[in-house]
């Protein structure tokens, strides 16, 4: 198992740049936008991944909590609706 | 590294893909049935997609020392239409004893809706009622939680489904806790943008161990890498995994679940081949 240090060493250039895209990305859209509010739920969406992103406490659930976010809910009840 | 990737649509690839999977390492494949890229107009398009599958890409591989294993369905997308998808599936048990037919696959969701789950219900049926294994594909980004979920309802209703012959495909952090926990295998996709890339599946067989476990390029006609599945041997190594540890999830654990099905013949690569130059 590696040590923080180690996977920070292999890994934090590919984080740095990663993050950076997601930078320039919202710049682009404000800048698309010109001021006007934007309007898209998906901004929001990425807000909040941004937010559990820098959740404080340890977790090994981030990749988890992301997915759970960019997913449509599951409802036990489907079958009832589809009539199955 | 021997390795076998479970899941890979070769009938989209160029022979060039197959030399260069042997150069690899990989000694056998298992194609699932799915969808072409547009939608097929009659139940004789499949006809001709199952030949294609069990007779031409089995010659294919093996001009490059690949053997080749397939699964037959009509996949979760063409499954809107209900009275074609009926035809197809009253035609696969033509099919299912052909050398190299492992099962029903790849069967699932695609859009979560009504004609897809009477479908996949159908398919169910189908695999009870002739004994076969079942590798299940679920959907992609935004459902796939709630396409999973329903997938796994739907498995456990019926009491007929050995959870160990069904290998849920396309895992990803969200949805291999559950498929895990119930006893059925799990499959993660190794794709260049959506699904997982090499880090995240080691990521996951670190956390969940290898047990059930596999890992597949799922490589088609669309962005994807045939020769994902080195990368995740290299990957593995790269974290000082033990040989033994990696070639459990990219070797034996394909061949512990292909054996369940009675077309599985897997000729290992044999040493002993060289004795008559000694």
């Amino acid at each position: 198992m590696s040590s923080p240090k180690q996977i920070f060493d292999e890994t934090f250039l590919s984080m740095r740049s990663k993050l950076l895209d997601i930078a320039a990305a919202l710049d682009r859209i404000d800048r698309a936008a010109d001021g006007v509010a934007i309007e898209d739920p998906r901004r929001g969406r990425i807000d909040e991944a941004i937010r559990i992103l820098a959740e404080d406490s340890p977790s090994d659930e981030r990749a988890k909590k992301l997915q759970n976010l960019f997913s449509r809910p599951y409802d036990a009840k489907w079958r009832r609706e589809f009539g199955l | 590294m021997d390795y076998i990737d479970p899941h890979i649509h070769m009938v989209s690839r160029i022979t060039d893909d197959y030399e260069t999977l042997a150069r690899m390492g990989c000694v056998a494949i298992s194609e699932p049935a799915f969808w072409a890229g547009f939608d097929r107009g009659s139940a004789d398009g499949f006809r001709d997609y199952f030949r294609q599958l069990t007779e031409v890409e089995p010659k294919r591989a093996a001009n490059y020392g690949i053997q080749h294993f397939c699964w037959l369905c009509i996949n979760a997308k063409e499954a809107e239409n209900v009275s074609l998808s009926r035809d197809v599936i009253a035609m696969i048990p033509e099919f299912l004893d052909r050398p190299g037919v492992l099962g029903v696959g790849e069967i699932g969701l695609n859009k979560n809706t009504r004609n897809e789950a009477i479908v996949f219900l159908e398919h169910l049926d189908l695999a009870a009622k002739y004994d076969q294994s079942i590798l299940i594909h679920t959907p992609h980004l935004e459902d796939k939680y709630q396409g999973t979920r329903m997938i796994l309802d739907m498995l456990e209703d019926d009491s007929r489904i050995d959870h160990a012959r069904v290998l849920v495909d396309h895992v990803e952090e969200h949805t291999i806790g559950e498929v895990l926990d119930r006893g059925f295998w799990a499959g993660m996709t190794l794709y260049p943008i959506t699904k997982c890339t090499p880090s995240r599946a080691v990521d996951m067989i670190e956390k969940y161990g290898p047990e059930r476990l596999m890992a597949n390029s799922a490589g088609d006609w669309g962005p994807s890498k045939p020769t994902a599945v080195p990368d995740l041997i290299f990957e593995m190594r790269r974290r000082g995994h033990a040989e033994s540890f990696i070639r459990r999830v990219v070797y034996d654990n394909p061949v512990e679940f292909f054996s369940q099905s009675r077309n599985f013949n897997l000729r290992p690569r044999q040493s002993e081949s060289l004795e008559h130059l000694r």
